[in-house]
């Protein structure tokens, strides 16, 4: 049987992209395998564990879950694009100063949902807010305890940045 | 996952017509529910129709007495409307409390009904509510929709395109949730019409999908408060029995779910 391809293009980290897969590609392959953009992580089989988490259009989701084709013409962030030149998002340096990861598996998923988390409720995010929009993410070392510290860290030094402009 | 044929229509003819003109067609909405079983090979079909953007099928309306959720609205748009908050907030709540952020970015309330997976939660709410299912070729009363598990009035090709929930006296809506899934492990959604009917409907719980509980409608009606419930017994017959819960016990939670229900109910 022959393998029929398409062309998709989007905007990846900002950088119009485009390939040619195969319809039934999942986002997170062609992020992963066509685009080379190994941070984004495959945890499970069950669209459970979040670990494969991005941005489409600006809201988290399981790139696990999405066909290549729904993202035909969307804008997709990765954890390879939160950060500046040479300066970590402060999701990312929140995570490093609060030893929010271990082996680090999980953590571009719980950071890509963690700024979504702080852009949907800005300044309100309290612990038991953190720990339920969590939900979506799994973590097999951490306890999460220092992770949820991490995100509440974050919200503080992101709201401080937001006021600064 | 097998091989796939995507389509991406822009209305809602022209999905119909893909849908007519393809062989071994689905749906695609959010796709929380279909790519995960394209994934584990439970279904393959040859053609997805994409219909998760379509403009016609995005949308909520409130008005004379009605709150219309369009079929491809996110479960994340429909918990963060005003409208929806104003006019039925417990559909806010079950809405908030349904899967994870991730997925409430994608799943979809037309995705939902239409799979009838017998844990969902937005059945429940249609069947309480006593809503009205549109579809892009009649009308359906939610009493002739849900048929059992996994199985709907709907006919091959057609396609839901909006939800009308009648706006209610009182309604709420409470969850055990399964700790991993998310998936009620039992919840009950009660409402009190406008004209003083009573519903009480039960999901995750019975084997036959979502269902009335006749026993908790009975005694709401005649006095609307948890207390009411207190001496009401449901019985285990046909109920669900698996490694997290026997029938007795999702029984016993149909009851107590009913209870935090009425209470939350506004
Ligand atoms: C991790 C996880 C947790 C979840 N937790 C919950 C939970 O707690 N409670 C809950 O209720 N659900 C839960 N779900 C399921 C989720 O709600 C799905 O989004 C939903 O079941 C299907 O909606 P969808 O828009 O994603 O549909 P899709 O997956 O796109 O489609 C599902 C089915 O419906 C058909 N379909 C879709 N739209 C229409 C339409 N407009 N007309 C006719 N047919 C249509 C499709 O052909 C397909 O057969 C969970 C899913 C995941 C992955
Ligand atoms: S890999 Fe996507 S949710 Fe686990
Ligand atoms: S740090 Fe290892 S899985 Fe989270």
């Amino acid at each position: 049987m022959t393998i029929v391809t398409r062309k998709v293009s989007l905007t990846v980290n900002g950088k119009a992209v485009s390939a040619d897969v195969e319809d039934r590609t999942l986002l997170v392959h062609l992020l992963r395998d066509n685009l080379g953009l190994t941070g984004t992580h495959v945890g499970c089989d069950t669209s459970q564990c979040g670990a494969c988490t991005v941005h489409i259009d600006g809201r988290a989701v399981k790139s696990c879950t999405v066909l290549v084709g729904q993202a035909d013409g969307s804008n997709v962030t990765t954890i390879e694009g939160l950060a500046g030149h040479n300066e970590l998002h402060p999701m990312q340096a929140a995570f490093r100063d609060n030893h929010g990861l271990q082996c680090g598996y999980c953590t571009p998923g719980m950071i890509m949902a963690a700024v979504d988390m702080v852009r949907r409720h800005g300044g309100k995010l309290d612990e038991a807010t953190v720990r339920q929009e969590l939900e979506g993410n799994i973590c097999r070392c951490t306890g999460y305890h220092n992770i949820v510290k991490s995100v509440l860290d974050a919200a503080g030094r992101m709201e401080m940045a937001s006021a600064a402009e | 996952m097998y091989e796939t044929i995507y389509h991406r229509p822009s209305s809602i003819d022209e999905a119909a017509a893909l849908f007519a003109k393809n062989e071994d067609g689905k749906y695609l909405a959010g796709g929380h529910t279909l790519i995960p079983v394209m994934k584990s090979r439970l279904a393959a079909p040859s053609n997805v129709i994409d219909i998760g953007r379509i403009p016609a099928l995005i949308g909520i309306e409130a008005a004379g007495g009605t709150l219309m959720i369009k079929a491809a609205t996110t479960y994340y748009d429909i918990m963060s409307s005003t409208q929806v908050k104003q006019s039925i907030p417990a559909i806010a709540r079950l809405t908030s409390m349904l899967g994870d952020p991730q997925v409430r970015a994608r799943g979809t309330i037309g995705g939902s009904i239409a799979n009838n997976d017998p844990a969902a939660d937005f059945p429940a709410a249609v069947l309480a509510l006593g809503a009205t299912i549109r579809t892009n070729k009649r009308d359906i009363a939610a009493d002739d929709f849900f048929k059992g598990i996994f199985t709907t009035a709907l006919q091959d090709g057609e396609l839901i395109t909006a939800v009308l929930f009648p706006l209610a006296a009182k309604a709420g809506y409470s969850k055990f949730r399964h700790p991993a899934s998310r998936f009620a492990l039992t919840g009950v959604f009660v409402a009190q019409s406008k004209g003083g009917d009573v519903r009480a409907v039960a999901t995750g719980a019975s084997q036959s999908g979502v269902m009335r509980v006749g026993e908790i409608e009975k005694a709401l009606k005649a006095n609307w408060s948890a207390a009411a419930l207190d001496s009401v017994k449901i019985s285990p017959d046909g109920l669900l029995e698996d490694i997290h819960g026997t029938a007795e016990y999702r029984a016993n939670l149909v009851k107590v779910m009913a209870q935090r229900a009425v209470e939350s109910a506004e």
